[in-house]
């Protein structure tokens, strides 16, 4: 059986891909070990959160399926950092673990492109450094023309809880045993990573009375820029508080070497974002108490998710953790927390499409990248899906820049800078922020995805609409002149000082720190739609600082403008810093702003590296 | 190409010994001329030779000169170097008996600029430029570093530090919104964490203008109608001290009338033609001139004589110079004052006599006085010593008053770590720290800092 495009992994990571290849026309093959699996969440109930929600904006931007499929399957929605400012604003959806799968395979079935497989791919055919197809266990053999490996937490998975463990995935699934010794054959470098999940309890056995309520927002709101709120803001799932205290502490610190990570029984190395219960308590010795939700997994189930208490210790210490916790003295717990480890690559064996430089048309996605988080995984599936898929058509890479999305910041932070520990997207990571909004993703992203052929005529026809609008209120905005004559209530109520005499303009009033577009709303003789009305108010108020980062963007995008040749040899250059030649033939950076972002890599390489270019630049020139 | 270049490559004020470097074909022989000790065109290649700075039968400085032939050199040339112990004075005597014997001042960064064109040259024969660009910009890297050293690159880490824990507070809020035990960042306790950071860079500026002084001196021009009486003060000034600098062509500006030194602090005497309006263009030149160099003068002395009032051509000229630091000077202080002194725009006067020398001295601690020169002295030299680094802590200043105006406004703290950070990326790059493109352009003209 030949394909196009074979996407090895249902995940997020996987779904992602297969969609964005299908949809570009090419015949494709999403293999997975068990159907039932697809988009699966194994932890964290959550979808979106800080970055991360702005992650699934984009994915909804670029035509990928996260976002909406989200909308349509989530217990309760809210957004975060509403008060500290644009650009650190997020979604985060506590998603349904059932209806999310359901709604992720329907999508998926509806792409007549896609077959869905269920197989176990064990060994890889490499031609010539080049990707053929698959193997699997049942003996099958699929050919193809690019591959997405997109395998998450399942190469050479291992469960740990305390000193025992078993070698599986999650939900007792088998892991793919030897996929990994194949890639570290065929030239990859294998590191071990670590995450965690912890205890899921019994909904009825919890006293409530003791626990502060957490609800979704009284205000609707979609990740997706394309449909409307399809749920009822009153019905929003709760969810709830829990704190450790001493008593808790103190049992961790009594059973520490019986923990699988202390005890010495792991290897892998784990977040330091999302730390272990038992990390928290020895790592903040000095902290009274460590802050926990319990919030629900899904309206088919009774399960409530126990955040930040994941653990590798026995299950009859966290029993007695568990029951030290307030509200929770009499707990049921129906799964008990555990570690897993498994198998990543070295992101720094990618080029910036996602594409390995060790085997051609071969792409690896998500948690094989060595990257946590479901937002992070579908983010890079969606772009590897496309560029499996641009490299088929002969056509080039589309790499998302670092003033463009928080996925080309994910990307370019892996292949760049590599990475030790699973990688979360946190908004410090993006030094352009401001412009990284959840409101401007589609205006940020969408054409590129039109262009690709991801994103549907309808779809684009959404952007244009919104495009034109924002122009008109601009308009309008400017047009309007407040004066002393029209000015309403509560626009002097707002303003400390008002002398309006001489008029001001809608627009430069909403400067004023103290005016809000809903102040102007009033005047303006055209409806437009909130996304309208927001967009149009953050880059107005926040004119200047967004002009500053532009400034800054613009002094990288000239580096980004010089390109270093693929063919370069970086041993003939002299007197590179030895840390530094060894970082940039490791890392092979594709311009020299990528290379500045190198770690071990300094200013004065930089200048070496600049005139070498430089001089080897004139000398083609002259030959040429 | 072939020019003898010299300067004083080492930071003024800051270290023990300051180093004078020349570059050119003649070097050896034209120190030769003022060096008193071995026959520096005799010695071996890379060497360090004791002995004195003469000029004539004066002993200037006890130094350690070094011998470096061609081509291993940094600029490929010939080159000199005099280690003096004298201090800023005596280090520029050196430069200036260099100078008199053939040298040409060098242009910023024109030793690099020396070294990377031969080794453009070197290039056709094999060896890489960036060999030469290596140990330029990394010497250059390190130079800068250096001279920032001690106390004053404390200083600037001392504030980075600052702002990258309001940066961190600030991302963790951002960042983890729901773990609610995290420190709360306040606009508050923002504003006073940004205001000290204020006050340090402005008193960092402030010293700096004391090493700008301490590094070039201060130029002072005399002002005022012919026939006044300033030729009078000039050489008055000028005779008493025994100027150490006279129409150097090429060193200084032309009308440059000579230099002393009030407190081991070099004031350079400016002559400025006539102050009228006029008609004439020739004369009109001069007058353009003379405010050109008013504008860039860091004191103005203007000479008025006590019997005569101030016309309106007077008024509106002193008034034009109320950018600038300035002292009336009142000549023939024994006539009648037929000067309305509110007409003068200052309290800097002082009265005098050229003829009987009255009020020279009074004039002279009066500069003293305005430059905080006896404090200058006694300070440690803890000041940003070029114009780039002023430059990025003004540009780092800024960045914490629009923070400071953000946090005013009630902006979103959002908003105020966008300054915040542009702030420690300014500061940063101070100490090396932050990469920029113009960094190799830079390079070149930092290199130098004879002038």
């Amino acid at each position: 059986m030949k394909y196009d495009i074979i996407v090895v992994g249902g995940g997020h990571a996987g779904c992602e891909a297969a969609a964005a290849a299908s949809k570009q026309g090419f015949k494709t093959a999403l293999i997975t070990s068990n159907k039932k699996n697809i988009a699966d969440m194994p932890c964290n109930p959550s979808i979106g959160g800080t970055a991360k929600g702005i992650v699934v904006r984009e994915i909804d931007a670029l035509g990928g399926l996260m976002g909406i499929i989200a909308d349509k399957s989530h217990l309760q929605i809210k957004m975060l950092n509403s008060g500290k400012g644009p650009a650190v604003k997020s979604l985060r959806a506590q998603g349904d673990k059932i209806t999310y799968p359901q709604n992720m395979v329907a999508a998926l079935e509806s792409i007549e492109t896609l077959d869905i497989l269920e197989e176990m791919v064990e060994d890889l055919i490499v031609e010539d450094a080049t990707i053929k197809g698959v193997i699997c266990d049942s003996g099958k053999t699929y050919l193809c023309d690019a591959l997405i490996l997109t395998t998450g937490t399942y190469l050479k998975s291992k469960i740990l809880v305390g000193s025992t463990h078993k070698e599986e995935g999650p939900h007792g699934e088998t892991s793919s045993k030897h996929l990994s010794d194949k890639l570290k054959e065929l030239g990859f470098e294998i590191q071990r990573l670590k995450t965690g999940t912890p205890q899921r309890i019994d909904p009825t056995t919890v006293d409530y009375s003791k626990l502060t309520e957490e609800l979704g927002d009284a205000h609707p709101w979609t990740f997706s820029f394309d449909i409307e709120p399809q749920y009822d803001v009153t019905k929003q799932r709760k969810c709830y508080l829990v704190y450790t205290n001493e008593l808790t502490h103190q049992i961790i610190r009594d059973n520490l070497t019986k923990s699988a990570m202390y005890g010495g029984y792991a290897e892998g190395i784990g977040p330091r974002y999302c730390p272990s219960i038992e990390d928290k308590v020895v790592r903040f010795a000095d902290k009274e108490r460590h802050q926990l939700f319990l919030e629900p997994e899904s309206d088919f189930y009774p399960d409530l998710y126990l955040q930040g208490f994941s653990t590798s210790m026995p299950i009859d210490v966290q029993e007695k953790m568990v029951h030290s916790l307030v509200g929770l003295e009499n707990a049921k717990i129906l799964k008990y927390a555990y570690a897993i480890e498994y198998d990543a690559i070295n992101p720094l064996q990618l080029t910036p499409s996602l594409e390995t430089k060790v085997i051609k048309n071969l792409f690896t996605a998500g948690q094989i990248n060595g990257t946590s988080g479901y937002e992070e995984a579908a983010g890079q599936g969606l772009i590897a899906g496309i560029n499996a898929g641009l490299k088929l058509k002969g056509k080039e890479p589309l790499i998302l820049k670092r003033n463009e999305s928080y996925i080309g910041v994910l990307i370019d932070d892996l292949v760049t800078k590599g990475t030790k520990e699973p990688y979360r997207l946190l908004t410090s990571r993006a030094e352009y922020r401001l412009i990284l909004r959840h409101d401007n993703a589609d205006l940020r992203l969408r054409r590129y995805g039109y262009d690709c052929g991801v994103v549907s005529e309808e779809q684009y026809l959404h952007l244009l609409n919104k495009e034109q609008k924002i122009e008109e209120l601009t308009r309008e905005l400017k047009d309007i002149t407040i004066n002393n004559s029209n000015v309403s209530q509560n626009i002097l109520s707002s303003l400390e000082i008002a002398n309006l005499s001489s008029g001001i303009s809608a627009y430069n009033l909403l400067k004023r720190p103290q005016i809000k577009m809903d102040n102007l709303t009033e005047y303006l003789s055209n409806e437009y739609s909130r996304e309208v009305l927001e967009v149009v108010e953050i880059s107005i108020k926040y004119e200047g600082y967004i002009a500053k980062t532009i400034r800054e963007v613009e002094k990288m995008l000239k580096l980004e403008s010089k390109k270093i040749p693929k063919d370069i040899d970086y041993d003939k250059i002299l007197n590179l810093a030895s840390e530094a030649r060894q970082k940039l033939k490791t890392v092979r950076p594709e311009t020299v702003a990528q290379a500045t972002r190198i770690s071990g890599v300094n200013p004065t390489d930089i200048s070496i590296l600049t005139v070498y270019l430089k001089k080897e630049y004139s000398k083609d020139s002259n030959n040429e | 190409m072939n020019e003898n270049i010299c300067a004083i490559s080492t930071a003024l004020g800051v270290g023990a010994i300051s180093i004078v470097r020349s570059s050119g074909p003649d070097v050896i022989k034209i120190v030769k001329k003022i060096f008193q000790g071995e026959d520096l065109e005799s010695v071996n290649t890379h060497t360090l030779n004791y002995g004195f700075i003469v000029d004539k039968d004066e002993k200037i400085d006890e130094v350690l000169v070094s011998v470096m032939r061609a081509p291993n050199t940094f600029t490929r040339e010939d080159v000199v170097e005099i280690n003096c112990h004298g201090g800023i004075t005596t280090t520029n005597r050196v430069l200036e008996l260099l100078l008199m014997n053939g040298c040409r001042l060098a242009e910023p960064g024109e030793f690099s600029k020396k070294a990377f064109l031969n080794g453009r040259i070197d290039l056709i024969e094999a060896e890489g430029i960036n060999d030469l660009i290596l140990s330029e910009s990394e010497e250059a890297r390190k130079y800068a570093i250096n001279r920032v050293e001690g106390n004053l690159s404390k200083l600037i880490i001392d504030q980075r530090d600052i702002l990258l824990g309001l940066s961190a507070e600030l991302e963790v809020n951002f960042d983890f919104p729901e773990e609610m035990d995290n420190p709360e960042v306040t606009h508050n306790n923002l504003h006073s964490e940004l205001t000290k950071i204020k006050d340090n860079l402005n008193d960092l500026l402030k010293h700096s203008k004391e090493g700008q002084i301490i590094k070039n001196g201060i130029d002072v021009a005399i002002v005022g109608k012919p026939n006044v009486g300033k030729s009078s003060i000039l050489n008055h000034l000028l005779d008493q001290n025994k100027a150490i600098v006279t129409d150097i062509a090429g060193t200084t500006r032309d009308i440059v009338e000579g230099s002393i030194t009030l407190n081991g602090i070099k004031i350079n005497l400016i002559d400025t033609a006539g102050i009228r309006d006029t008609e004439d263009i020739v004369e009109k030149i001069g007058v353009d001139k003379s405010k050109e160099i008013l504008s860039q003068a860091d004191l103005a002395i203007y000479v008025l004589n006590n019997n005569e009032d101030i016309d309106d051509d007077e008024s509106a000229f002193l008034k034009s110079l109320n950018t600038v630091q300035k002292i009336v000077f009142i000549n023939k202080d024994d006539l009648d004052s037929k000067i309305d002194t509110k007409k003068l725009e200052t309290s800097n006067i002082v009265y005098g006599n050229t003829i009987t020398h009255n009020g020279l001295n009074s004039l002279k601690e009066k500069i003293i006085e305005m430059f905080n020169l006896n404090e200058i002295k006694s300070k440690n030299y803890n000041f940003l010593s070029n114009a780039r680094e002023i430059a990025l802590v003004r540009t780092a200043l800024e960045s914490i008053e629009n923070a400071l105006k953000s946090v005013e406004d009630e902006m979103p703290l959002e908003m105020i770590s966008v300054d915040i950070k542009k702030a420690y990326d300014d500061l940063g790059e101070i100490i090396g720290a932050t990469y920029k493109d113009e960094l190799l352009d830079e390079l070149f003209s930092k290199f130098c800092l004879g002038k």
